[in-house]
């Protein structure tokens, strides 16, 4: 008995040393930004002198600030345009990579590929590709007759070529709906063949609820991430928001107010206000699909 | 009559998987035939497939026109001592949140999801404010120091592999009378050697892929990396097609190796978690 405590002990103590890294990060990169940011949200700091308190004007100032809507509006674009178009394509793919064909794999590399170029290096490349006058783009349009747009200097359709791109990128998305699809028995299948069952009803009633977890989740984690947007956006505009701020995203005007103008308590109060929104619309869509998600044995 | 159909229909589809193919490739191949060939063929309209005169002297004069070299060897400095520090964190801490048995590893696990979640955007600013007052700003350790202690999603992925090890393990060799440290380091991590691939694989790919890290910290050109300084460099050479495609080119190549000899980690970086890398 006496020897089990002390082991026990013992494992009490080894498990906080092995877990000793995340004990000081935690505390010192996760919960003392956290804290620090929402009081720098309620004070006027511009780094050189001392925070000072004033409430919750910085909130109150945001709301009245039309380059935070602007902001807000055009990251809401790029969520509700952006992300149902990436997922259908990427759905779309999956089920061609899902074919039992010889070479398959070949094409599944290059769907995979563009994830993994850095995204500055993938922005350059797509600011080429989309050159108004020398672009490849532009030139396969006029192939067809067309005459293509200024694409990222025009301020309509900057924000249509980020999305062009990220539909290069993908990859991602399209093996975790491959995995899904994986996942779903061929059964169920064969059991709606025999039943009369067509190509469309099939898909709408066993292939889509059974890889809606995984919808869910790329939804969410896209939601998250978009909301988020900021280098590919920086880079095309040199982090100015570009034609008529057409891509000031939230968090390139974050960092123009914290990095270029120093208002780091304005800056904070931004960052809790997009933290919020994600929040909230995360938790939105979670409550909205209940109903729309199955989970086997759930 | 029916067999025709099927071969028609599926050489039809094998057609469509070339095309669509095709499609995602060639922007790759795009870059690569526009960093080889002459300014003045990249800027005419139509403009032509392949150079006329193959410029392998682009790579080169890129070299020397942006410090390529140097922010290579930053990229990997940063990169390579990033993902030892990952490694680290991410093996011992999920460890303790798997195979050591305390009362604190729930809890603690809660803590490691939840900051999974949080945006960066909210710690951003006191983070700044932080590595100003220890007087990091300007160097590379507010961009490597982080990744000893605080690499949640990491841990999350070692913790899932731990407990894919069966149990007796550690067990066995504690009645055996093993010391901690023994068991943790010649028992239990040469059969995570798949995860720790998996994990570094990732790791490295994060920063040297990284843009904002860069861009908030780093100040001096001789510190920047491959991404912060080639968007320095279009910001001011915007025409430099050739050399900035060479240059995202070069950028580009130790990915595509990374992925053609660690393939089948990364798969598994997706399995064992269950959610993507």
């Amino acid at each position: 008995m006496r020897r089990r405590t002390a082991m026990s002990r013992r494992q009490w103590l080894w498990g906080l040393a092995f877990a000793a890294p995340w004990l000081i990060g935690l505390v010192v990169l996760e919960l003392y930004p956290m804290v620090m940011s929402a009081y720098l949200s309620l004070t006027q700091y511009h780094v050189f002198t001392a925070p000072r308190w004033i409430g919750l004007r910085n909130y109150r100032q945001l709301f009245a600030d039309p380059l935070f809507w602007l902001s807000l509006r055009n990251t809401l674009f790029m969520v509700l345009v952006g992300i149902p178009l990436n997922l259908a394509t990427a759905f779309g793919l999956a089920n061609l990579l899902n074919a039992r064909l010889r070479g398959v794999a070949v094409f599944r590399t290059a769907v995979y590929l563009p994830t993994l170029m850095p995204a500055v290096a993938g922005t350059l490349l797509w600011m080429w590709l989309l050159n108004p006058v020398y672009g490849l783009i532009n030139w396969l349009l006029s192939t067809l007759g067309l005459h293509g747009p200024g694409w990222f200097s025009s301020p309509i359709w900057s924000k249509p070529a980020l999305i062009v791109m990220g539909v290069w990128g993908v990859g991602a998305p399209a093996i975790i709906f491959l995995a899904a699809l994986q996942g779903v028995p061929e059964v169920l299948y064969e059991a709606a063949r025999i039943d009369g069952a067509g190509r469309r009803r099939r898909l709408w009633h066993i292939t889509l609820p059974l890889v809606s977890p995984a919808t869910l989740f790329l939804v969410i984690t896209g939601i998250i991430g978009t909301f988020q947007l900021f280098t590919s956006a920086y880079v095309v505009t040199g982090g100015t928001g570009g034609q008529d701020n057409s891509l000031l995203f939230t968090v390139v005007y974050l960092y123009q107010l914290a990095f270029t103008e120093l208002r780091m308590g304005y800056a904070s109060a931004l960052a809790w206000i997009l933290f919020m929104v994600i929040l909230a619309v995360s938790v939105l869509t979670f409550r909205a699909t209940r109903r729309l998600v199955y989970y086997e044995g759930g | 009559m029916a067999q025709t159909r099927t071969t028609v229909v599926s050489a039809l589809f094998a057609l469509l998987l070339v095309v669509i193919g095709a499609v995602f490739a060639a922007p790759f191949v795009w870059m690569v035939l526009t960093s080889l060939q002459s300014l003045q063929q990249v800027f005419h309209f139509p403009p032509s497939l392949l150079p006329h005169v193959w410029e392998w002297i682009n790579y080169p004069r890129a070299l020397t026109t942006i410090p390529l070299r140097t922010y290579f060897r930053n990229s990997v400095t940063i990169a390579a001592l990033s993902t030892v520090g990952t490694l680290f964190c991410a093996s011992t801490v999920g460890y303790s949140l798997s195979l050591v048995r305390w009362p604190g590893r729930t809890a603690l696990l809660w803590t490691v999801l939840a900051t999974m979640m949080l945006p960066f955007a909210v710690k951003m600013i006191p983070l700044f404010l932080l590595y100003m007052k220890l007087h990091w700003v300007g160097g590379f350790a507010p961009l490597i120091v982080p990744s000893y202690i605080d690499v949640p999603y990491f841990i999350f992925l070692m913790r899932q592999f731990y407990l894919t090890l069966p149990r007796e393990l550690a067990e066995a060799a504690r009645v055996d009378g093993a010391g901690e440290l023994r068991i943790f380091w010649s028992v239990i991590l040469p059969l995570t050697r798949p995860a720790l691939a998996t994990v570094a694989i990732f790791s490295f790919l994060f920063h040297w892929n990284d843009f904002m890290g860069p861009l908030i910290y780093l100040t001096h050109p001789r510190t920047f990396t491959l991404a912060l300084g080639l968007q320095a460099f279009q910001n001011t050479h915007s025409t430099q097609w050739t050399y900035l495609m060479a240059a995202a080119t070069v950028f580009t190549l130790p990915v595509i190796l990374l992925f053609a000899f660690g393939q089948r980690y990364f798969t598994q970086g997706i399995a064992i978690t269950g959610i993507k890398g």
